[in-house]
């Protein structure tokens, strides 16, 4: 650190002036922030709920070009998203409960840890070409189970990453008092453990969702997307973002208007999720 | 079974069947991690091959992009992503490392936590959402009243050659720099959230000592803070570089889909992964087109691999986001 030199009058109005002028640029940073969020969030809503009614919810999406809702998309989503996180998340719980109680500072753990990072972060585009390539081209068509299976591949790194950061908050006297009373590892992890970080864990979950509930790129290479109502996993599936991605590129305003509609409704979700997962798990933290 | 004070004492007890069975699922599904990746590397390079093969050398560094006479080459949707992505550092770097030490020294404590999760709401908005702003919003605005005046600002900037022009082009809107801006906002809260955690990681000892020797908040930061963490802030920075090069929806809507050589920083480009998910519905399996998307894939891949395993050295003292 430099040396202090004496104070002169000047010397110090300069250091306070300097101060003041770099703490309000970042004070007008953290309002661009703040002002780009508002933004989003207004036109979303100015745009999107002149076109909220009952129809949005009841009738699918019409293949006509006028009318018509997004039912089936919901539900598509609602299918893919509901599989994707029970596969992605009890594989990321043991991903995490690996990292935490059985891996620790192992080299094979340093490994797991650095490749799920990464995984955290990899363009969700190479993932739709990964799962088209291993689940879509091999069969000959796109299905609703290949969109969940891109979604689980999303998800496991985000609970992976949450479960390990939240077990390594559990008090190590609660692993060693179970043990001294006899507990056989897993047994530890199952009783001990898992409950003592089960609201932690959960809110992870929670994240993940959010986050694969707004993914468009995979499901264009996976489930594709479609108009008519399906249900069945191994046709092609329509959802939420597909539909919105369709639809806003769309010449028609009534097709457009829905797709404002759907935007608005995944974003209150995915924002009422993280909304409540970060503020849950920012008082876990706080202990 | 004794052990030093804080040691754990799980694995000192001699196995039982249901914990090596524990166990071993456990290592399974820590190895499905590393599998996961490894077969996306391994399948991308397989299956782009004929890519490779046919093109040569010239798939990454050839500018023709022609569909017609199946000639492909990789350059111009290179060329956009990494103009796109530097461009939006640039924009997001000095904003998000503003926002996080406005959120570690100068915000009164009882709003740090409720403007820390604003903020990164901002990076929960689906990238779909962002590419409607960015289109039915933002590329008008631009194309009416920033881009002929940056048009007019800049008209003394001297074109690279005669093939870059600046500043100096119809303004259409979408294009390089609007998908640029786009990002910029996407990558912020990344960039400011881990910036804002690597600088919470310094000892309070050290702010402390240069507070008390009458340091202004800005020097602590520059003389102590920044000293400390200065590779886990780079660490920052690369992080948000790696999810801009692979951003696909925003990018999709706002870039303008062109795939050649961009002559202006507001020329129609597009970027690997536009490329990919737009050309992607007319690529039939087994066709050169699919084996281009996935070489293109592959070198996406390699370039955010490399980007991302940088930004995690950089950040892995610390652990940070």
């Amino acid at each position: 650190m430099k040396t202090l030199a004496p104070h002169t009058k000047a010397r110090h109005f300069r250091r306070q002036a300097i101060d003041m002028f770099m703490s309000g640029l970042c004070i007008a940073a953290a309002g661009i922030g703040l002002i780009m969020l508002a933004l989003i969030l207004w036109m979303l809503f100015s745009k999107g709920a002149a076109g909220l009614s009952l129809d949005v919810f009841t009738k699918p999406m019409s293949s006509t070009g006028t009318g018509g809702g997004l039912a089936n998309a919901i539900v598509g989503s609602l299918i893919q998203v509901g599989i994707g996180s029970m596969i992605g998340a009890p594989l990321g719980m043991m991903v995490g409960v690996y990292l935490s109680e059985v891996g620790k500072n192992s080299r094979f753990a340093s490994i797991v840890r650095f490749v799920n990072d990464i995984l955290l972060s990899a363009p969700s585009v190479l993932i739709g070409l990964f799962v088209y390539q291993v689940a879509v081209a091999p069969f000959g068509s796109f299905s609703g189970i290949a969109g969940a299976l891109a979604l689980a591949l999303l998800a496991m790194p985000v609970v992976a990453r949450t479960t390990e950061d939240i077990l390594r908050l559990v008090p190590q006297a609660y692993r060693d008092g179970a043990i001294a009373l006899g507990s056989r590892e897993n047994e530890v992890v199952r009783k001990v453990i898992l409950p003592a970080a089960f609201g932690g864990i959960l809110t992870g979950i929670l994240l993940a969702v959010a986050r694969i509930a707004g993914e468009t790129a995979p499901l264009i290479f996976t489930s594709l997307g479609n108009t008519n109502w399906s249900t069945d996993l191994t046709k092609p599936m329509a959802s939420l973002p597909i539909a919105i991605y369709r639809y806003a590129g769309s010449p028609s305003a009534d097709l457009i208007q829905l797709a404002w509609t759907g935007a608005l409704l995944i974003t209150v979700g995915v924002l009422m999720l993280n909304v409540v997962s970060r503020i849950s798990l920012a008082a876990m933290r706080r202990g | 079974m004794t052990t030093a004070a804080g040691k754990s004492l799980i694995g000192t007890r001699k196995p039982h069947l249901a914990d090596s069975s524990f166990r071993v699922s456990l290592y399974v599904a820590g190895a499905v991690v590393v599998v996961v990746l490894a077969s996306i590397l391994l399948i991308m390079f397989m299956g782009g091959r004929q890519a490779f093969e046919t093109f040569g050398l010239g798939f990454v560094w050839s500018t023709e992009w022609n569909p017609v006479t199946s000639v492909y080459g990789a350059l111009p949707a290179i060329t956009g992503t990494l103009i796109t992505a530097f461009t939006a550092i640039l924009i997001a770097w000095p904003i998000g490392f503003g926002i996080a030490f406005f959120l570690t020294e100068i915000c009164p404590l009882s709003l740090r936590a409720p403007l820390g999760i604003a903020i990164e709401l901002l990076a929960a908005i689906p990238s779909i959402v962002y590419g409607m702003w960015g289109f039915f919003v933002l590329a008008p605005f631009m194309a009416d009243n920033v881009q002929p005046w940056l048009t007019e600002l800049f008209a003394w900037l001297p074109p690279v050659g005669d093939s870059f022009f600046w500043f100096s082009a119809p303004p259409l809107g979408v294009g390089l720099m609007t998908a640029s801006l786009v990002l910029a906002v996407m990558i912020l809260p990344f960039i400011a959230a881990t910036s804002r955690d690597v600088m919470l990681s310094t000892p309070q000892l050290l702010k402390d000592g240069a507070y008390a020797m009458g340091a202004t908040r800005w020097e602590t930061l520059t003389g102590v803070v920044i000293p400390a963490v200065r590779g886990s802030l780079f660490g920052a920075v690369f992080l948000g570089l790696g999810r801009a090069l692979g951003e696909t929806m925003a990018i999709v809507f706002v870039i303008g889909n062109a795939t050649r050589m961009p002559d202006s920083l507001f020329a129609p480009s597009a970027s690997i992964a536009s490329v990919v998910a737009n050309n992607f519905p007319e690529a039939e399996p087994g066709s050169i087109q699919l084996a281009v998307l996935l070489g293109l894939g592959f070198i996406l891949f390699v370039v955010s691999f490399g980007v991302l395993a940088l930004a995690r050295l950089l950040l892995r003292q610390e652990r940070m986001a």
